[in-house]
Formats: C-alpha cells, structure tokens, sequence
C-alpha cells in the first residue's frame, strides 16, 4: 500500500511526488484525467521563474520561497538560467522606472545587449531568473516517477474514501472555502525569424505581455488576469490586446503564425499565496495562482516537512 | 453635505476594486480608506466573477458598477442593464469612452446613454468633462449627479483644468458632484474637496501605489482635510504680503 496518496496530477501534485519520493516514500498518484493535459491549468502556464519581477505585485513570501524554484526544478527538467529582460515602449518609460523601484535584483540594461534581435529599447535585467517549459517539464516529472515505479493513475477519487495520509492536489476542483478561479488567456506564436533567449516582459499600463521563449521558434505570449471564473475560449479582445503588444516590441512578430490560443483558470485565494490547508490526514496544496511554477517547490517541500516531521512552514494552514 | 439619489455617503471617498495585487489587499486598502462606496467594471469580469463579486459584497458598502470600456451608447446601455440584474441597483456610473488612448468621455454617446437609462430609472453618475453645456444636456437628461473628470483615467494629473471646474463647480450649486478620474496624489482629493465637490472617486492612485494599503488611508485624511477646509470657509487669496501682526507702534530701534 501507498504511503500517501496524491489526488491531482498538475504541477502541485507531481512536484509533491517528487518532493516525497526523494525522501523514501512511495505515493500513489490518482488523476481523474490521467496524466497532465489541456485539461489542467498547469498546460497553459508560462514557466517563469521569476521571484523578483513577480515580486514587484505579490506579497514578499512570494520573492522570498520562489528564489529556490529553479535549483529544484533543475534535478527533473532543464531550466534556463538566462534571467529576464523587462522593457517598455518609449512612451511608457515612467513604468520602468517604477518597476525598477519596487523590484530587487536587477540592473539597468540596454536591451541590445542582451537579446540583439530586438528592436534596442532602455531597459533592466534580473540576473537571477530562470525559465523553464512547462509541458516539458511535467513530461520530464511523469517520467522521473515513472522510473521510479509511481505512475499516475486515472481515476475519480474522494479524499474522504482514502485511508492514510492524503495529498488533495486538484486545484479549482477541490472546492475549498475561499479559493476562487482567476482567468488568464495565452497565445503561443510560431515567429523563427525572432531569435530570444530569455523571457522579456513589456510593461504597460493596461496591456502587460510577457513573451517565453520555447524551443524551435515558438513563443508564448501570456498573459490576461480577469477576475472571472469563466472557462469560455479566449476573447478577440485579448487576443488583439495580447498580439498588439507583441507587436510594438516586434513588429515581425505579426509575422508568425498562431499556433495555439489557451484559456484556464487559475486557482487563487484572496492573498493570492498558495496554502497548504490541513484539515486531520488530509493536506490541500491548492492557490498557486500564477505561480505554479514558482511555487510548486516550496509548496511541495512544505507539505512533506509537515507530514514527516509536524514542521509547520510559513504556507501550511492548520484548519 | 450633498446626497446621491437621497443616499448620504459616510465618507465623501468612492474607490475602485480594479488592479488591486490581490483581493485581501483590496479589503485592506477599503478598510483603511473608509470609502463608502465601491465601483466594479462589468465589462471583463462578467458573467463567472461570483467568487470576486462575494468579495466586494463583504466590504459592506455601497456598489457602484460602472460600465468602463463601453466605446457607444448601445454597449453602455446593455452593460448598464446586465449590472442592474446583477447587483440589484439602480446605480450606475455611466462611461462612454471616446478614445483609445486618452479615455476621455464621448460627450455625444454619454448623453444619447444618459437619456435611455434616465428613462429607465436608472440612477444616472455619468463620467463627463467639465463641459457646462453638456452639463447642462445630462441634468435636463435627468441625471441628479454629475462626474467630472480631473484628469484621463489612470493619467494620475490630478485636476487638469481647475478654472473648468470651478466654473461648473458654481454653475450648479446645487447638483452632487464627484470628481472622477485622473487623480494621482491625496493633495488631488483635498483640491478638489477644498472647491466645493461633493466627493471623489480614484482607483489607479491606490491600487498602483506600491503600497497600496497605506496610500489609501493618506486618501481618506485627505479627503477629510479638505471637506473640513471647504466647510471652514477658506481666507482669500491677495496679491500683497500682509502681515498678521500690526506694524504700528512696533519699536524702531
């Protein structure tokens, strides 16, 4: 028998997997979809690890245990270790300013030295940052488990009818008191012309865009945050605000072709801070909001250092 | 002080829940402002937001919704009407935005929606420029209550053209007024308050304030201090020095 079950297989649940197994306990996995898909808001994220930019709207917690994402996500998926280039159009420039204020680690830059291909605006470079592929790399975890005899089963499980400790890792689903979904849309644009190497966010007053490079000249362009729970397919609005933006960083970028447009929810408490809930045997890592990526490490180590040693890390929620 | 369609306002400050880092933060920065009235956009968070809306409930004060990003009077008249359904209010602060990137009022659009809804008995706050003349068009319309801007959305000037205002200010002596939009800094709200208007109305100069909790309580004395001046009849201005003690008499040594 298990010594923990894992119901949900999106990034929380495997990183929660990984972090256990690790440590010498073997869980069992169970995911009414099987394996991680379009059908998890963990398909559609951007796969930054980017403590300090995120740093300049989330509470510090956020900084401070994100800083740690990319060393672990290194033992399972490759990460990028290239940092992130942040930069506005010349009539934005006082967004930079601000942005440089309230977010640490980082320095004024010429974007032309870092990412030549782009037209040269002002701009500031955090060193620190990393990121990663997100499809790959729940591909990369599902088969570090695999390999370690934890496969993700498919099936519909209730925390309640489990025995033992259980992991409730289900995101929106799990319905818990005061979590809410956020919306957020994305694009993926396949533009070979464009050569980038690490993230570049555009700031902007309304229209926010950061672009993450992928493998074989794609790009994903993410993303809108509205507060709504609503899952219909992405609006014309956001795809035009999303693409507009690309566009005035590089217009060759309306060359590319639209590969993919996604839309999900992220699961969101009222702080935006992702919890470890406990209620008795069963543990909910749920809220990752957007940064699922990011946080997902943190979440995970907590959640383990709860169940093997009662350590009570600065994210676990006793109910 | 002024009423709102017979509504009296704890406190002349109406704030906005757009752009806030996070919900906890927003009910903070409420909090800390003592705003007596909350404005929400329908126009993105329609339809699934029952999640963000229960949150804005928990607040306790009043809702304001407005119809921000509407480009004509037909989508400005249909969002007006989904948020009567939804928050069970006649109250609607009506935007008709006429351009992209300034997001100054449609004056034509503003009024062709202020005369539908007004019909409708909606309770009509149309978000309008200091212009008299429409002034005068969205009264006749049978709006009670009037929305000047300071400056655009989100421009954070403050007030842009104070002589405008002052003139509309004494136009309708009588006609709630709040000022909307483009204020950056708390010296903004005590200026306006300071002329004579009835209440303010911001959200970018709190949500986008690095914090946003503390901005929003520096708002609420602001607001406070230049009601509190209005109201203690302010001395005139004068081109001279004068001294406040008296020369005469004073040794010459």
């Amino acid at each position: 028998m298990a010594d923990v079950t894992i119901i949900g297989a999106g990034v929380a649940g495997l990183f929660a997997a990984h972090v256990l197994a690790l440590r010498g306990i073997t869980p069992r996995i169970l995911d009414r979809n099987g394996p991680p898909g379009p059908h998890g808001c963990s398909w559609w994220a951007g796969g930054m690890l980017a403590p300090q930019c995120e740093g300049v709207t989330a509470e510090p917690v956020i900084t401070r245990l994100g800083q740690d994402a990319a060393r672990a996500w290194s033992a399972v998926t490759p990460v990028t270790p290239r940092g992130t280039l942040v930069v506005a159009l010349d009539r934005d420039r006082a967004e930079l300013s601000r942005f440089a204020r309230r977010a640490g680690d980082h320095q004024p830059c010429d974007s032309a030295a870092l990412e030549p291909d782009l037209p040269p605006r002002p701009g500031l470079f955090f060193p620190t940052e990393a990121h990663l592929d997100p499809r790959r790399a729940l591909a990369d975890l599902l088969a570090w488990l695999a390999a370690r005899g934890i496969p993700v089963e498919r099936a519909e499980a209730d925390p309640q009818d489990i025995p033992g400790p259980v992991i409730d890792a289900r995101g929106l689903s799990s319905a818990l008191p005061g979590l809410r979904g956020v919306r957020g849309e994305m694009a993926v644009l396949h533009a070979p012309e464009i050569t980038l190497t690490r993230p570049v966010r555009l700031l902007h007053p309304r229209h926010p865009l950061y672009i993450v490079p992928r493998a074989d000249g794609l790009f994903m362009l993410g993303a809108t945050q509205i507060e709504s729970a609503s899952r219909a397919p992405v609006t014309a609005r956001s795809v035009l605000e999303l693409l507009s933006a690309a566009y005035a960083l590089d217009p060759r970028f309306a060359e590319g072709s639209v590969i993919e447009l996604g839309t999900d929810l992220r699961p969101a408490f009222a702080d935006n801070i992702p919890r470890v809930t406990v209620r008795g045997r069963v543990l909910h890592l749920n809220g990752l909001f957007r940064h699922g990526y990011l946080m997902a490490p943190a979440l995970a180590q907590q959640a383990a250092d709860y169940l093997t040693d009662r350590i009570k890390g600065e994210l676990i929620h006793e109910d | 002080m002024r009423d709102f369609y017979g509504v009296t306002l704890p406190n002349a400050l109406m704030l906005g829940t757009a752009q806030y880092p996070s919900p906890a933060v927003l009910a903070d920065a409420f909090r800390e402002s003592r705003a007596g009235v909350a404005t929400v956009s329908l126009r993105r968070e329609a339809g699934q937001g029952q999640a963000f809306w229960s949150l804005i409930r928990d607040l306790g004060v009043r809702v304001l919704p407005n119809t921000a990003g509407c480009h004509s009077a037909r989508e400005a008249v249909t969002t007006a009407r989904m948020a009567r359904e939804l928050f069970q209010t006649d109250w609607i602060k009506l935007e008709v935005i006429g351009h992209t990137d300034t997001l100054q009022p449609d004056p034509f659009g503003l009024l062709e929606a202020a005369t539908v809804l007004c019909a409708e008995g909606f309770q009509v706050f149309p978000y309008t420029t200091e212009d008299q003349v429409l002034a005068a068009r969205l009264l006749d319309a049978g709006c009670r209550v009037l929305m000047p801007w300071g400056a655009p959305i989100g421009s954070g000037l403050g007030l842009n053209n104070r002589h405008g205002l002052r003139m509309l200010r004494a136009a309708f002596p009588d006609v709630p007024m709040v000022i909307d939009a483009g204020l950056g800094l708390p010296s903004h709200a005590a200026d306006a308050m300071e002329m004579g208007f009835d209440a303010v109305l911001l959200n970018s100069a709190v949500a986008q304030a690095g914090d946003p909790v503390a901005m929003a309580r520096a708002f609420a004395l602001a607001v406070q201090a230049g009601a509190l001046a209005r109201d203690a009849d302010p001395m005139g201005v004068r081109d001279m020095g004068v001294p406040s003690t008296p020369l005469i008499g004073k040794a010459w040594l």
